[in-house]
């Protein structure tokens, strides 16, 4: 029992931490970095529970969420549909994508699971770059206004209040989906996939849902960020932007829900910081990756286990 | 038909270039289980120190010999940075990786710039006529050069006894160990190496294609395709998968389409790895899990 409301106090947290921070806001750019951030953060969450829990790795999901938001934003863009309607066709088109490939994917380990998934983002970051009678090519293109029931979400305010509303709704679903029957099934498969065949768990079954579920989320979180934006170009689908959401995994903490948050938050807001060193920036960022796999490979996440753990301990010794 | 030629010609040069990086993998992949993506950024280190030694004025062979050092150092800094890792799962050190090579990009911005640069061939300019089609004296350079270090990696592993020991060490790091291998020593070895024969291959490749300080990524990838093709872990591979990736690479942009050259690599990559995995002329033994 005290475990669940446990659970209910860090949503709680959070619930309130997400209502208070607007208040600190001084300008729409605190937005758009805080939007920017629960946006990546879904994307984590959902590559998270690939990562951590069913223990694959994908070096494409930047791609993945690239394409699906270009496939939402040329239905509504270009041929006029809603865009609830479009990003609807396209979460089902990407869900059916996802599912045919993980067939062959997920049969690979380690290296090669990481290279396939690489590959196909690649050649998905080329097609949206080549495509310039659909996409735009390099130069990347306008997104119409997201129109829901005929209300336009135009203010900062409102996507953030959606946004912050899917963030809190991804926790509380991520939480009980890991302490589910279905959660138990998923470690199972990344303690020992052998044992958890022999025991008569379908594995590859079980590992193309938590693929589908998490390229869904992706496209979801893709398309909400070109609409909220109005731009969209082929960078949101390239090889850096998935190798960012790797890192923002590892960097929160492999298999843990709020380091998902974190290391999204951490890592997008880093390099609005880093602007001010301009030319310094991507050495600076690729030392800070190096740094966190040298220093703490577990993730920041662990280092609040640390003192949870001192604090038991100076419990029990009093 | 002698069109054909004349793509099948830029197609073997590339692919020795795709060969080098494929080896460059292929060098610390067996000895010590990593998958090094910064390989590519070694080889753009090696060719952009060449480029500014050179405009710093220092002669060709001098601007060479340092470049090559330079990246060497680079590969031993890779490997001291892994070494202190706290963590040895394959996310980390994959990561670890990823970020030398964000590291090193930045780096380079920083100490050379953000543009395209070329140096003079070092053979001259001039070209052999063959069937009609031109190789230039450039292209058959990168063909000698790169054989040549194939041959000399290979002598090297199964004549010397440094070579020898690396092998072993690859083969059982506790047996090495017993026998009084110095693992540690190796491994160096085997980065360092690593980085050299990217260097030049960096360094062959600038008066063809020219430099830039993210050069390396598409290269890396590519070389990293070029290695899985062949077969992971296995040097004639990495060869085969070079020259295959970079003769077919040459011709679709002729005759298909200019514009998804660069997804051909990823394309073969998938192909190998749904419906052999193991590489031409790997075995699934190399499959490391």
């Amino acid at each position: 029992m005290l475990k669940r409301y446990n659970i209910n106090n860090q949503i709680l947290l959070l619930t309130g931490i997400l209502i208070i921070i607007p208040f600190f806001f001084q300008n729409d750019f605190y937005y758009e970095i805080a939007i920017l951030s629960i946006l990546n953060a879904l994307i984590v969450i959902g590559l998270n529970l690939l990562m951590g829990y069913a223990g694959q790795v994908s070096l494409g999901h930047g791609a993945f969420a690239g394409l699906g938001a270009y496939i939402s934003v040329v239905l509504t863009s270009n041929y006029g549909l809603n865009p609830l309607l479009s990003i609807f066709i396209s979460v089902v088109i990407m869900g059916l994508l996802a599912f045919i490939i993980s067939k062959p994917i997920l049969k690979l380990k380690g290296h090669y699971l990481a290279m396939a998934t690489l590959g196909i983002g690649i050649i998905i970051n080329i097609i949206l770059e080549v495509e310039e009678e659909f996409t735009g090519g390099v130069d990347g293109m306008s997104v119409d206004s997201f129109v829901v029931f005929g209300y336009e979400l135009s203010d900062s305010i409102d996507w953030y209040i959606l946004c912050a509303v899917l963030l809190v709704f991804a926790i509380w679903a991520f939480e009980n989906l890991i302490k589910s029957p279905f959660g138990r099934l998923l470690r199972s498969i990344h303690d020992s996939e052998k044992a958890a065949d022999s025991v008569g768990i379908d594995v590859s079954y079980y590992k193309s849902i938590v693929f589908v579920i998490s390229v869904v989320i992706a496209t979801i979180a893709g398309s909400l960020y070109a609409f909220f934006s109005g731009f969209i170009s082929p960078q949101e689908a390239s090889f850096t932007h998935s190798i960012e959401l790797v890192v923002m995994v590892v960097l929160g903490g492999l298999g843990r829900v709020y380091g998902a948050l974190f290391g999204a938050v951490i890592l997008t807001v880093l390099p609005q910081l880093l602007t001010s060193f301009e030319d310094y920036e991507t050495m600076v960022f690729g030392m800070i990756i190096i740094a966190v796999m040298i220093f703490m490979p577990k993730g920041i996440v662990s280092l609040f286990d640390k003192v949870v753990k001192k604090k038991e301990q100076s419990n029990a010794s009093s | 038909m002698i069109e054909l030629f004349g793509y099948l010609l830029s197609g073997v040069t590339v692919g020795f270039i795709y060969t080098l990086v494929g080896l460059g993998f292929t060098v610390i992949y067996n000895s010590s289980g990593i998958i090094n993506f910064s390989q590519g950024e070694f080889v753009m280190a090696g060719g952009m120190s060449t480029v500014f030694l050179i405009y710093a004025g220092l002669p060709l062979g001098v601007a060479f010999v340092l470049a090559i050092l330079i990246t060497s150092m680079i590969g031993i800094v890779l490997y001291k940075l892994i070494s202190f890792s706290r963590d040895s799962s394959q996310i980390s050190l994959i990561i670890l990786t990823l970020g030398f090579a964000i590291f090193l990009r930045g780096l380079a911005q920083i100490i050379f710039d953000k543009q395209l640069h070329t140096m003079p061939s070092f053979v001259g300019e001039g070209a052999f006529e063959i069937f009609e089609t031109t190789l230039s004296y450039q292209a058959l350079l990168i063909m000698v050069v790169a054989s040549a270090i194939v041959i000399s990696l290979y002598l090297f592993f199964q004549k010397t006894k440094t070579g020898q020991a690396m092998v072993a060490a690859s083969n059982n790091v506790d047996a090495a160990k017993l026998m009084g291998i110095n693992i540690k020593k190796i491994l160096i070895l085997n980065f360092a190496i690593s980085a050299v024969i990217a260097s030049i291959g960096g360094i062959l490749l600038t008066p063809i294609t020219s430099t830039s300080y993210e050069v390396g990524i598409m290269l890396g990838l590519k070389g990293f395709c070029a290695a899985i093709i062949g077969g992971l872990g296995t040097p004639f591979g990495a060869v085969a998968g070079g020259l295959l990736l970079g003769i077919l690479e040459s011709l679709v942009a002729g005759y298909i389409s200019s514009e998804y050259k660069d997804a051909v690599a990823f394309v073969v990559l998938l192909a190998i790895l749904f419906f052999m995995p193991g590489g031409i002329f790997g075995n699934l033994k190399s499959q490391r899990v």
